[in-house]
C-alpha cells in the first residue's frame, strides 16, 4: 500500500530521515514526540491567547455587562466527564498496543471517538442552537426605571450585587424589518400552542415582546441572586420593550456580548480541536495503511501514533477543564 | 557533477531551476513544486521571499516619490500603476491617492515583515542550510515541511490578491490597530472581500505556516545531529536558528488569536476590540455590542512582534558570524558567550513588548518596568555585536563580497540598536513616538541590519547551492553603492524624526510646514537615494541570474570553511551527503596552530 502511494503520489518520497520510530539514545524521543510537544506547547499559547482576551475583557467589563447563569451547567457537566473518560480510554488503547493487543485497541479507540463524537454533537445539536434561540435586550441606564419589574435593580442594589441591564427570553414579536421577525413568529406560534395565549403579539411596530426567563420573572427574588445548578423553565411572564429602549438586542449569538464572543470562539475553537481529533482517530481505527494495516509490519509504529494522538487528546481536555468553569460556573 | 546539474537547470528553466538533486524518477512537478526535500523548500522560500522583498520596496519606492513630491504623477509607470491598482489607490493622473498611499505603507510593512525577511531569513536559509549544517539527510518531518511552505505559499496568494478586491488592499498600518482596522474597508460593501479582512485571512494562513515550519526546526536541531556534533559545537547559525524557531513557536499563536477575534469583530459583529459607544462619522456605531478593548488588541500584537523583531535580526546575526569567522579566518570570538546571549535575548524578548505602547496611557509602574526589561535586552545584544567585532580583530581578513556585507552589518546594525536605547525610556519616547526617528530606527535594524545580512548569505551560499560563484566584481557594485544610498536613504529619517516629522504623514510634512519646513529638503535626498539604492538592486538580480549560467564553477568548499554544510557534493543530492559524516570538533577551528592548514574541518578526525 505504501509502495503504491509512492508510485502516484512520487512527491511523497521522503530522504530517509532517522529515528521517525526509534528513540534517538541521547534524547530518548522519536522525532513526533518531541514535535507534537511543540505543537502542544504553540497550543498552550494559541488559547492562552484567548484566555488572557477573557481575563482582559471581564475585569474591564462594566458592572452588569457580563452576564452569568446563562448556559446549562448539567449538560457542560456531562460533557466535561464524557471528555475524561475519552481521555482514559485513549491511553488504554495505547497500553493495549504496546502489550500487541489488536482487538483490545481497537475497542478502546471505538469508546474514545465515540466519547468525542457525543461531545461534538451535544454541543452542536443542543447547547449552541438554544443559544441561537434565546433572545436577550439590553436596556438603555436611562430607561432602566420603566422595566424594574424585570431587572430589579433595587433589589439587587441592597444585596450589594452587580446591576442588571438585560432582559432575556424567547423573542414572541420583534420590531418591524427586524432581522428575527421569522424567529420570533416561530416561537409566538410555539407559545401560543403551549399557552393557549395569543397576547403574544403587539400592533405597535417598534416593540420585543419577550416572554422573559425565571430571573427577570421575579429579579427581585433571594432565589435569583445566585446563577442555579438545574436550569430553571421559563416563566410565562412577557415583557414589552419599545426600541426606543434599547441599547442593543440580539440572541445569543457572538454579536451578543463580549461574553459570548468569548464563548463562542473559545468552544469553537475548541470543537475544531475535537473534530480534528475525531478524525485522526479514525485514520489510526480504520484498516488504512496508516492506520491498523500499519501494525502488520510496524506495530511500534502505529503505537507511536496513537501516543501523539492521545497526547493531543489529552491537551484537549486540557483545555475543556478551563473553558468549563469560567463560563458555565464563574 | 555540478556540470550535470547545470545540464539539467538549462532544461528546466522554471521557476525553482537551481534546486537540483539527482533524485531518479522524479518528474519536474514532484522535483521542484510539490517537494519534500528541504534543499528545494528553501529556495522555494527563499526566491519567493526575495521577490516579497522587491515588491515591498517597490512600494516604498512610489511612496517616497510622493513624499517628496507630493501630488505630482509618479513618472513613467504613473499610468501603469493606474491600470493597475485601480482609482482608490492611484488618480487618473497617475499620483498616489491619500488612501493609495496608506494601502502601499500598510502593504510594504506587511510584506517585508511577513512576506519577505522571515521567509528568507528564517524559511529560506533555515531550510536549505540548517540540516546541511547538521549533518541531517533532511527535515525532521519533511511532508510537514512541504505543508509549510504551501500554507505560506497560499497566504501570498491571498495577500496579492487583496490588491485586487474592491477598495484595494487594507490601508489600517502593518499592526492593524483597532478600532480603525475593525472598521476599515466595510464600505466596500462585502463583509469577506475587503481589504481589511482579506488581510486578517491571509495573515492566519502565514501564521499557520510559520508555526508548522518552526516545529520542524526545533525537532530536526534536537533530533537528527550528526554523531559528535554535541550542542556546544554547532555553527552559530543553527544556534540563531533555534533560539528564532522558539520565538515564533511561542509567540505567533497569540497573534493568531488575535488575528481571530479582528476577524469576527469585522463579519460576526462581535467587539473584541470594539470600545463601547464608539463613534464612527458622527454617529454611535451600533453594530458591536461595546465593552471590547483596543488595547488588548495592542498587547496580543506586540506579544509577538517584539519577538518578530528578534526573529528578523537573529538569523542574520546568525549567517554574519559563519562568514566573519570564515573570512578572518579565526575562531569566533567568545562562542559561549554568544551562545547564552542569544538565549537570554530570546527569553528577555518576551518581555519587553509593551513599550511599543508607552502612548497608551497603560500607567507608569507598567512602562517602568518594561523600560526596565527593554534596557536589559540590549545587554545580551551588545554581549552579540562586540563580539562579531572582536573577532575581526587581528584576523587577517579576506574582504570578499559576502564578507563585505558582513562587516557592514555590524557598524549598521550597531546604528540601529543604539538609536533603539532612546526609545526605551518612556520619557523620551513620548516625544519620539511614530516620527520618522523611530522609521530611522527600525530600518537601520532591518534593512542594512538584517537584508545586509541575507545578501551576505545569498553570496557565501549561492557556490553551495548552483555549483557556481557570482561574480566578484557586480558583487562589489553592488555592495558600495547599497552601502552608500541605504544610508542616504534612512540617516536623514533621524533628523527629520528629532525635528518632529510624523511617519503618517501622506505629504511628507508639507502641511506642516512651520515645523516640518528646516527638515524638508531631506525628503528628496531620502528620495533620490531611494532611486539609486533600486539601481543598484538591479545589479544584484543580474548577478544572480547569470551567474548561474556563467559563474565560476567551484568544487565543494570553495571558501575553506569548516563547518559540515561544505562536505556535501556541490550541489547537494537528495538525501544530502554521499558518505557517512561524523564531527569531531568545534565549528570554527582556523589558524589552529600546528595544523597543516589554516582551516581544520569539523568532520576532519586529525
Amino acid at each position: 500500500m505504501s509502495n503504491l502511494i509512492t508510485k502516484y503520489f512520487p512527491f511523497f518520497t521522503d530522504a530517509e530521515v532517522p529515528h521517525t520510530v526509534s528513540a534517538r539514545p541521547d534524547t530518548g524521543l522519536y522525532s513526533a514526540k518531541l514535535g507534537i510537544w511543540l505543537f502542544l506547547a504553540s497550543e498552550v499559547m494559541l488559547f492562552g491567547g484567548l484566555f488572557s482576551a477573557y481575563i482582559f475583557l471581564r475585569i474591564g467589563a462594566e458592572p452588569g455587562y457580563w452576564p452569568s447563569g446563562l448556559l446549562n451547567v448539567p449538560v457542560g457537566t456531562m460533557n466535561t466527564a464524557i471528555l475524561i473518560v475519552s481521555s482514559i480510554t485513549v491511553v488504554m488503547a495505547w497500553a493495549a498496543l504496546k502489550m500487541r493487543q489488536l482487538g483490545k485497541y481497537k475497542l478502546y479507540m471505538l469508546v474514545t471517538i465515540i466519547c468525542g463524537l457525543i461531545f461534538l454533537t451535544v454541543k452542536l445539536s443542543y447547547e449552541w442552537p438554544a443559544k441561537f434561540n434565546h433572545f436577550g435586550v439590553f436596556i438603555r441606564k436611562d430607561a432602566a426605571s420603566k422595566y424594574e419589574e424585570f431587572l430589579g435593580n433595587k433589589h439587587l442594589q441592597d444585596a450589594g450585587q452587580n446591576p442588571r441591564w438585560e432582559i432575556s427570553g424567547h423573542l414572541l414579536d420583534a420590531p418591524k424589518g427586524s432581522s428575527y421577525s421569522h424567529q420570533a413568529e416561530h416561537n409566538a406560534e410555539h407559545f401560543a400552542h403551549e399557552t393557549g395565549r395569543h397576547d403574544a403579539v403587539t400592533p405597535a411596530e417598534n416593540d420585543y415582546v419577550i416572554q422573559v426567563d425565571a430571573v427577570n420573572a421575579n429579579p427581585s427574588d433571594k432565589e435569583n441572586d445566585r446563577p442555579h445548578f438545574w436550569p430553571v423553565p421559563m416563566s410565562t411572564k412577557l415583557a414589552v420593550i419599545s426600541a426606543a429602549d434599547v441599547e442593543s438586542a440580539s440572541v445569543f449569538a457572538p454579536r451578543h456580548s463580549t461574553y459570548f464572543a468569548t464563548y463562542f470562539l473559545i468552544t469553537g475553537l475548541h470543537g475544531l480541536h475535537v473534530l480534528g481529533g475525531i478524525l485522526v482517530f479514525l485514520y489510526l481505527w480504520l484498516p488504512f495503511p496508516g492506520g491498523t494495516k500499519l501494525y502488520k509490519t510496524n506495530p511500534e509504529h502505529l503505537a507511536n501514533r496513537v501516543e501523539i494522538a492521545g497526547l493531543f487528546w489529552h491537551f484537549v481536555d486540557l483545555v475543556w477543564i478551563f473553558v468549563f468553569p469560567i463560563f458555565y460556573l464563574l | 557533477m555540478s556540470s550535470i546539474a547545470t545540464a539539467d537547470v538549462g532544461h528546466h528553466g522554471g521557476t525553482e531551476p537551481h534546486g537540483d538533486h539527482h533524485h531518479h524518477e522524479l518528474g519536474f512537478w514532484q522535483k521542484y513544486v510539490f517537494s519534500t526535500d528541504h534543499k528545494v523548500i528553501g529556495l522555494q522560500y527563499g526566491i519567493t521571499g526575495l521577490s516579497f522583498l522587491f515588491f515591498g520596496f517597490l512600494l516604498m519606492l512610489v511612496m517616497r516619490w510622493q513624499l517628496a513630491n507630493p501630488g505630482a504623477a509618479v513618472p513613467v509607470v504613473g499610468a501603469f500603476l493606474r491600470s493597475v491598482f485601480g482609482e482608490t489607490v492611484m488618480t487618473d493622473s497617475g499620483a498616489l491617492t491619500a488612501a493609495g498611499y496608506n494601502v502601499f505603507g500598510a502593504m510594504h510593512g506587511t510584506i517585508m515583515v511577513f512576506f519577505g525577511v522571515v521567509p528568507v531569513a528564517v524559511a529560506g536559509f533555515g531550510n536549505y542550510v540548517v540540516p546541511l549544517q547538521i549533518g541531517a539527510p533532511d527535515m525532521a518531518f519533511p511532508k510537514l515541511n512541504m505543508a509549510s511552505f504551501w500554507c505560506f505559499f497560499t497566504s501570498c496568494v491571498i495577500m496579492t490578491g487583496s490588491f485586487f478586491v474592491k477598495g484595494s488592499a487594507a490601508k489600517s498600518g502593518w499592526t492593524a490597530y483597532p478600532p480603525l482596522a475593525g472598521i476599515a474597508d466595510l464600505e466596500s460593501g462585502s463583509l469577506w472581500l475587503n481589504g481589511q479582512t482579506v488581510w486578517l485571512i491571509a495573515m492566519v494562513f502565514n501564521i499557520t505556516g510559520s508555526l508548522l515550519g518552526s516545529i520542524n526546526f526545533i525537532t530536526t536541531i534536537i533530533q537528527l545531529r550528526a554523531p559528535g556534533l554535541t550542542w556546544m559545537r554547532l555553527p552559530f547559525f543553527v544556534w540563531a536558528q533555534f533560539v528564532t524557531a522558539f520565538l515564533l513557536v511561542l509567540a505567533f499563536p497569540p497573534l493568531e488569536a488575535a488575528g481571530f477575534m479582528q476577524l469576527t469583530d469585522r463579519v460576526l459583529g462581535t467587539s473584541f476590540f470594539m470600545p463601547t459607544g464608539l463613534m464612527v462619522g458622527q454617529t454611535v456605531a451600533q453594530t458591536w455590542s461595546g465593552g471590547g478593548s483596543p488595547i488588548l488588541w495592542q498587547h496580543l500584537f506586540w506579544f509577538l512582534a517584539h519577538p518578530e523583531v528578534y526573529v528578523l535580526i537573529l538569523p542574520a546575526i546568525g549567517i554574519v558570524s559563519e562568514i566573519v569567522a570564515n573570512n578572518t579566518r579565526k575562531p569566533l570570538y567568545g562562542y559561549k558567550a554568544m551562545v547564552y546571549s542569544v538565549f537570554t535575548l530570546g527569553f528577555l524578548s518576551f518581555i519587553v513588548w509593551a513599550h511599543h505602547m508607552y502612548m497608551t496611557g497603560m500607567g507608569a509602574k507598567v512602562a517602568a518596568f518594561f523600560q526596565v526589561t527593554t534596557i536589559m535586552i540590549s545587554v545580551p545584544s551588545v554581549i552579540l555585536l562586540t563580539a562579531l567585532l572582536l573577532s575581526l580583530w587581528g584576523g587577517s581578513i579576506r574582504f570578499n563580497t559576502p564578507m563585505l556585507f558582513a562587516t557592514a552589518f555590524l557598524p549598521m546594525f550597531g546604528l540601529g540598536g543604539l538609536t533603539g536605547i532612546p526609545l526605551a525610556f518612556n520619557a523620551v519616547d513620548l516625544f519620539l513616538h511614530d516620527t520618522y526617528y523611530v522609521i530611522g530606527h527600525f530600518h537601520y535594524v532591518v534593512a542594512p541590519g538584517t537584508i545586509f545580512g541575507l545578501f551576505a548569505g545569498v553570496y557565501f551560499w549561492y557556490p553551495k547551492v548552483t555549483g557556481r560563484k557570482m561574480s566578484e566584481f557586480l558583487g562589489k557594485v553592488h555592495f558600495w553603492g547599497s552601502l552608500v544610498f541605504i544610508n542616504g536613504l534612512f540617516f536623514p529619517m533621524f533628523l527629520q524624526g528629532m525635528a518632529g516629522v510624523h511617519r503618517r504623514w501622506y505629504d511628507g510634512g508639507v502641511t506642516y510646514e512651520q515645523l516640518a519646513g528646516p527638515v524638508l529638503h531631506w525628503n528628496k535626498v531620502m528620495t533620490v537615494s531611494a532611486g539609486l539604492l533600486a539601481l543598484f538592486q538591479l545589479v544584484f538580480i543580474f548577478n544572480f541570474f547569470t551567474s548561474w549560467r556563467i559563474g565560476k564553477k567551484v568544487g565543494r568548499n570553495p571558501w575553506d570553511a569548516t563547518t559540515i554544510d561544505w562536505d556535501t557534493p556541490t550541489p547537494p543530492p537528495h538525501g544530502n551527503f554521499d558518505k557517512p559524516v561524523e564531527v569531531f570538533r568545534g565549528p570554527y577551528e582556523y589558524s589552529v596552530p600546528g595544523h597543516s592548514s589554516d582551516f581544520h574541518p569539523q568532520s576532519q578526525r586529525d
